[in-house]
C-alpha cells in the first residue's frame, strides 16, 4: 500500500488543478473569457454561486479579492488554496465552516466530473498494491494514524481506501453510503473519545481525527460509486444533512438580526418627535471657538451640538412557558438580536413569575450560550409551568416602575393565555400608561386569539399595536407597521 | 522588510516571537501583497493584538495603535484642529495682516493635530496600524473608517484630501461582542484565531520559558487546555498560560499537583466562581495523577 499510495494521491492532485498558469493572469479584472472552459475562473464563479445558494453573501468585490489572492499563493497546495479562499470570501466563523463544507463537496464533484469526462479510472481500491492485510493489523494502523497528533491527508485517504477494500471482502455494502461508513467504523472498532469520561479509554481516538477519517471513507465510497455507475449523483443542498446546526433557529438568526437593525432605526428616529423640542440645546465649545476665528476670536455666533436622537429605551418581556415552546426559540433569537442593536435594553423572561435576563445577554455572546443559560441557571422562577400574566404585570411594574418613562417602549412577546387566572388588565394598563409605547407580539394566528383561555382582547386596547408574529417575515411586518403608526403618544 | 512568500512570513513572525499557524501566515502575507486590512476575530486572549505587535517587529515597521472604546469619535481617531493655537496665531497677527492671509495660514498642517489614523496614513515610513477592539465602537465610527480602509485617504474639508504616502499594514481586532457591518467586513480579509492545540501551545510556552522542563510544560498546557473546556466565565488566555509557566519557574515548582494548582491557580483564573469550579474539577484529576501520565505523540 505504501508503494501505491503516493502515486495515487499525486495523480489526484494533478487533476484537481486544471491549467493553473494559463488561466491565472486573465482572471483579475473580471475577464474570465481567456480562462476558457477548463480554466479556474468559471469554476470559482460556480463555487461562489453555490455558496450564495447556501446563504452566504459573496459579493463581486470579495470574488475579485479571491482572484487577487490566488495570484499570490501557490495553487498546488490544496490547504493554501482553501485558506486563501476563506480569508477573502468568508467573513465570519460560521461562513468559514460553511465554506469548508461547500469547498469539499464542490471540488470533489468537480474532480469526479473531470475524471468521468476523460474516462480516467483508478481501479478498484486496494487491488493495485497486491498487498493483503488482515483486519487486525489494519485496525492497529488506523488507530495509530488517528491518535498521532498530525498526519498527512494523503495517508488517511489511503488508509480509508484500504479499510473500504477490507470491508468489501467481509461482505456486501448496504448500498447506502452513510450506513456503510458507520459499518466500517464499527468493524474497525473505532470509538471517539468521550469528552466527559473520567478515565480515558485506551481504545478511543480523538473525535476530530475520527470525523476526518470518516469524511475520507465517505468520499472514497462516493468516488467508487461514481466510477461504478458512471454518473454523478445530483448535488444535494447542504442544509439538509451537513448543515444541521445546534438549533434550527440559528440560520434564521441572521434574518432576525437584519430586521431588528431596521427596528432600531425606526424606533430611534421616531422617538425623537416625542421628546421635548423646547429643551435648550448645548453649546458646542469647539465649533463655536472655531467659528469665532472669523470674528477675531470673539465668539459672536454660537454653535450648538446637533441634537442626536437619543437611544430608545426598550423593555422586552418574553413568555417562555410551554404553551409557546415552538415560538420561544424565535422569541429568544429576537431578543438576542435586539441586544446586539440596543444599548438601553432590559429583557425579561417569564412563566409564572418574571425574571430579568439582561445580564445573561450581555455576558453571553452566542445564541446557544444564551439559550443554555436561560434554560439553566438564569432560569425563570417556575413553579407550576403555567403562565400567570396578572402576577407578571405586578412584578414587572414593581421592578421597573421608576424607570419607565415616555421615552421607553415596551414589547411583549407572548400568547396571552392565562390558564384561567386573573389577567389583571388594569395593571397592564398602568404599565402601558407609563411607557411611551406598548406593542404586543403574539405567536398565535389572530384566529385563535380570545378563544379558550386567551385574553388578548383585554390587553389589546392598551397597546399601540398588536401583531401576529412567529416568522421573520412577520417581524418585518411589525417593523414596517410601527413606522406607519408614526409617533403615537397617548395623552 | 517585505515578505516574499508565505514561508518567509511565517519565519519572520517566528523570529519576532510569534508562532503563526498556516492560515495566519497566509493571511498576513496576503494582507501585505494585496494591501488590504485584516479583520482578526477570536476569543479574548488568543494573541490578536500580539499578532500586530509581532508583525511590526518582523517587518521593522512602527506600530500605530488605536484603542477603540465606546464614544470614540473622529476628533480622537482622525484629526483635530488645534484651535487654541489658531486663536493665538490670530491674536499675534491681528493688527496688521490681512484677513485672507490669516485665513489661509491658520488652516495649514501646522495647526492640525493628527490622531492615530491620520498619522498612520501620512507617515513617511510604512507603519503597522492596529485598530484594537473595533467592536467596542458604534456603527457610525465604522462607517467613518471605510474611507480610510478602502482608499487609504482622509478628507479634511479645509485642506482637501490627505492621501497615504505609504501603504500601512492594517489590522483590526474584534472580540465579537457585536456583529460588525457588512460594509466593513467586505473591505477586509478575514482571519479567525482560536485557542491553539496542545502541541502549538506547548511550543509557545516553551518559546517564552525555555528553562521550564519539557514535562512540566506539557503538563501545564494540558491543564490549561482542560480548564478551557470547562464552562468558565473567562477561559485562560495564551498569555496567562505563559505567565503561569513563568510563575512556576520562579517558585521552583517541580511538579504540578493539586496543591501547586490551588496556590497558583489565580494566575490563570480570574473569577471567584471559576476558581471553585476549577479546583473541584481539575484538582481532583491532578490528585489522581491522570494528567501528564499519558504522553501524546
Amino acid at each position: 500500500m505504501t508503494s501505491s499510495g503516493p502515486g495515487k494521491s499525486a495523480r489526484r492532485r494533478r487533476r484537481q488543478v486544471p491549467s493553473v498558469g494559463r488561466a491565472n493572469p486573465a482572471l483579475y479584472g473580471g475577464m474570465p473569457a481567456a480562462g476558457g472552459p477548463g480554466g479556474m475562473a468559471p469554476r470559482l464563479l460556480e463555487l461562489a454561486d453555490e455558496l450564495r445558494r447556501e446563504g452566504m453573501a459573496v459579493g463581486t468585490s470579495e470574488l475579485l479579492d479571491a482572484f487577487a489572492a490566488l495570484e499570490e499563493v501557490e495553487w498546488t497546495d490544496r490547504q493554501r488554496f482553501r485558506e486563501a479562499l476563506s480569508a477573502t470570501l468568508a467573513k465570519s466563523q460560521e461562513d468559514r465552516r460553511l465554506l469548508g463544507l461547500v469547498f469539499d463537496r464542490f471540488f470533489f464533484r468537480a474532480v469526479e466530473r473531470e475524471a468521468m469526462e476523460r474516462g480516467i479510472e483508478e481501479g478498484a481500491p486496494g487491488e493495485g498494491g497486491g498487498e493483503r492485510m488482515d483486519l487486525d493489523a489494519l485496525r492497529e494502523r488506523i488507530r495509530d494514524a488517528l491518535s498521532a497528533p498530525q498526519g498527512s491527508d494523503g495517508d488517511l485517504r489511503d488508509l480509508a481506501r484500504l479499510a473500504i477494500s477490507a470491508f468489501g471482502r467481509q461482505g456486501e455494502g448496504s448500498g447506502v453510503i452513510g450506513v456503510d461508513v458507520q459499518r466500517i467504523r464499527r468493524t474497525l472498532g473505532l470509538k471517539g473519545e468521550q469528552s466527559g469520561a473520567e478515565l480515558p479509554d485506551p481504545d478511543s481516538v480523538p473525535r476530530e481525527r475520527l470525523r476526518e477519517f470518516e469524511g475520507h471513507v465517505r468520499r472514497e465510497l462516493e468516488r467508487a460509486l461514481i466510477e461504478r455507475t458512471g454518473s454523478l449523483p445530483p448535488s444535494r443542498p447542504l442544509r439538509d444533512f451537513d448543515r444541521a446546526l445546534p438549533t434550527g433557529a440559528a440560520q434564521d438568526l441572521a434574518a432576525v438580526h437584519r430586521v431588528v437593525t431596521q427596528l432600531r432605526r425606526r424606533l430611534a428616529t421616531q422617538g425623537r418627535e416625542t421628546r421635548g423640542r423646547s429643551r435648550s440645546p448645548a453649546v458646542d465649545v469647539r465649533r463655536t471657538m472655531r467659528l469665532s476665528l472669523q470674528t477675531g476670536g470673539v465668539p459672536i455666533d454660537l454653535r450648538y451640538r446637533p441634537r442626536r436622537p437619543r437611544r430608545p429605551e426598550l423593555y422586552v418581556l418574553c413568555d417562555v412557558s410551554t404553551s409557546v415552546t415552538s415560538a420561544s426559540v424565535f422569541f429568544l433569537s429576537v431578543l438576542h438580536a435586539l441586544h446586539d442593536s440596543f444599548r438601553k435594553l432590559r429583557s425579561f423572561v417569564f412563566v409564572e413569575r418574571i425574571s430579568e435576563v439582561t445580564e445573561v445577554f450581555e455576558r453571553e455572546r452566542s445564541f446557544e450560550g444564551v439559550s443554555r443559560a436561560i434554560a439553566g441557571d438564569a432560569g425563570v422562577a417556575d413553579v407550576s409551568g403555567y403562565t400567570d400574566y396578572g402576577r407578571v404585570w405586578h412584578e414587572f411594574l414593581e421592578l421597573v416602575a421608576d424607570d419607565l418613562d415616555p421615552r421607553s417602549s415596551v414589547i411583549v412577546l407572548g400568547d396571552a393565555r392565562t390558564n384561567g387566572r386573573e389577567p389583571h388588565a388594569e395593571v397592564f394598563a398602568r404599565v402601558a400608561e407609563r411607557a411611551g409605547r406598548t406593542f404586543w407580539m403574539n405567536p398565535e394566528p389572530r384566529l385563535y386569539w380570545n378563544y379558550g383561555d386567551s385574553v388578548m382582547a383585554a390587553y389589546e386596547r392598551y397597546c399601540d399595536g398588536v401583531f401576529e408574529c412567529w416568522t421573520t417575515k412577520q417581524l418585518e411586518g411589525f417593523v414596517n407597521a410601527i413606522a406607519d403608526l408614526g409617533p403615537v403618544r397617548k395623552t | 522588510m517585505e515578505f516574499q512568500s508565505i514561508e518567509e512570513t511565517r519565519a519572520g513572525l517566528d523570529g519576532a516571537g510569534y508562532l503563526a499557524d498556516e492560515s495566519t501566515a497566509l493571511v498576513c502575507f496576503l494582507a501585505q501583497r494585496l494591501g488590504k486590512p485584516v479583520l482578526v476575530e477570536g476569543p479574548a486572549g488568543v494573541g490578536k493584538t500580539e499578532l500586530a505587535k509581532a508583525l511590526s517587529r518582523a517587518t521593522g515597521r512602527e506600530l500605530v495603535r488605536l484603542q477603540c472604546y465606546e464614544g470614540l469619535d473622529e476628533a480622537k481617531a482622525l484629526y483635530e484642529w488645534n484651535y487654541k493655537k489658531q486663536l493665538l496665531r490670530i491674536q499675534v497677527e491681528a493688527s496688521d495682516a490681512g484677513w485672507r492671509e490669516v485665513r489661509d495660514d491658520i488652516f495649514g498642517e501646522e495647526f492640525l493635530l493628527p490622531r492615530p489614523l491620520l498619522s498612520a496614513i501620512s507617515s513617511e515610513q510604512p507603519v503597522v496600524l492596529l485598530i484594537d477592539e473595533i467592536d467596542k465602537t458604534d456603527q457610525e465610527f465604522e462607517a467613518m473608517l471605510l474611507e480610510v480602509l478602502s482608499d487609504f485617504q482622509v478628507s479634511i474639508p479645509e485642506l482637501g484630501v490627505v492621501e497615504a504616502k505609504t501603504h500601512p499594514l492594517v489590522l483590526l481586532t474584534s472580540n465579537n461582542s457585536r456583529e460588525l457591518t457588512e460594509a466593513l467586513k467586505r473591505r477586509c480579509l478575514y482571519l479567525w484565531l482560536d485557542y491553539p492545540g496542545v502541541e502549538r501551545e506547548l511550543e509557545i510556552v516553551r518559546l517564552h520559558t525555555p528553562q521550564l522542563s519539557e514535562h512540566m510544560a506539557r503538563k501545564l498546557v494540558e491543564v490549561v487546555q482542560m480548564v478551557r473546556h470547562l464552562d468558565l466565565k473567562k477561559p485562560p488566555s495564551i498569555a496567562e498560560s505563559v505567565d503561569w509557566a513563568r510563575a512556576l519557574l520562579l517558585l521552583g515548582a517541580e511538579d504540578i499537583d493539586a496543591e501547586t494548582l490551588r496556590s497558583t491557580m489565580s494566575i490563570i483564573i480570574k473569577h471567584r466562581t471559576d476558581l471553585d469550579l476549577v479546583a473541584e474539577r481539575v484538582g481532583v484529576k491532578l490528585t489522581d495523577d491522570l494528567i501528564g501520565s499519558r504522553q501524546v505523540g
